[in-house]
């Protein structure tokens, strides 16, 4: 990992701390963990032009990797049953205080074939109805918003416009 | 230590697929270098093309899911994921 220096992964792992805890997140206190984690951050940032989680394997094409971008649309669910996400750089307040440790889990994201599946049948996942305006859902948090096209960056988790869903 | 030998049995019969920048990758690595342990790595986000699908191919073998890290010891025992307890215990350490 020499093209991403120790000085950026650690101002990065500061940098996401701080907007963890600004939305309610937590990042796991074990320091030299998470900057490495930092670090493949930006390591893959470099090889694949967005942050997929260093845990998994990128297939390099954007669009199937959306979902491991992280946050990734499975640390909310992860955070509630382990009380971590996957690669543990988000944990919940019982790991933070030290009352819970992290650990390697189970994957959550499904496999590829019914990733493909979902990919192809894509619109509202929500209940139809007409409705003046467009519901949007934040695929990674959840946070709602009825307007006519997602937010730029979710004011929540700060996920990208492309992980949005039409919801309603 | 660098991939040398792809058949899952290796030096001392253990094999670990792994990513280079898997937190819980690095943690296996250094428990092997600890228990001292002689394995062979490959690093499957390194490798691309023909290689990393025949790499693949052996992962999914053990491990439909295809998650990292995947440890195969003596050729018939695998295991997913950082389990420490698990690793010793399959290592006679």
């Amino acid at each position: 990992m020499s093209e991403v220096s120790l000085k950026q992964a650690a101002a990065l792992r500061d940098r996401l701390s701080r907007e963890a805890e600004a939305g309610g997140y937590h990042l796991n206190p074990d320091v030299e963990f998470t900057e490495d984690l930092a670090s493949g951050l930006l390591v893959n940032e470099d090889r694949y032009g967005y942050r997929v989680c260093p845990c998994r394997l990128a297939s390099g094409k954007k669009e199937a990797d959306l979902d491991i971008i992280c946050p990734c649309d499975y640390r909310d669910a992860d955070l509630g049953q382990y009380g971590q996400c996957y690669c543990a750089l988000y944990v919940s307040g019982e790991v933070l205080r030290g009352e819970r440790q992290t650990r390697s889990i189970p994957e959550r994201r499904p496999p590829v074939e019914v990733r493909e599946r979902k990919a192809a049948g894509r619109g509202a996942s929500g209940p139809a109805g007409a409705l003046p305006t467009t519901v949007w859902r934040c695929r990674v948090c959840g946070y709602l918003c009825a307007r006519d096209e997602p937010p730029e960056v979710c004011p929540i988790c700060k996920a990208g416009k492309e992980r949005f869903e039409r919801f309603m | 230590m660098k991939k040398n030998n792809h058949d899952g049995t290796g030096e001392n019969g253990v094999m670990l697929y792994a990513l280079s920048t898997c937190g819980w990758c690095r943690k296996t690595k250094t428990l092997l270098g600890e228990l001292g342990v002689g394995f062979n790595h490959v690093d499957v986000d390194l490798i691309s093309g023909a290689e990393r699908k025949r790499i693949m191919d052996e992962v999914k073998r053990w491990n439909p899911d295809c998650t990292f890290p995947t440890l195969v010891i003596g050729n018939q025992k695998c295991i997913v994921g950082y389990q420490e307890a698990e690793i010793r215990k399959a290592l006679g350490k």
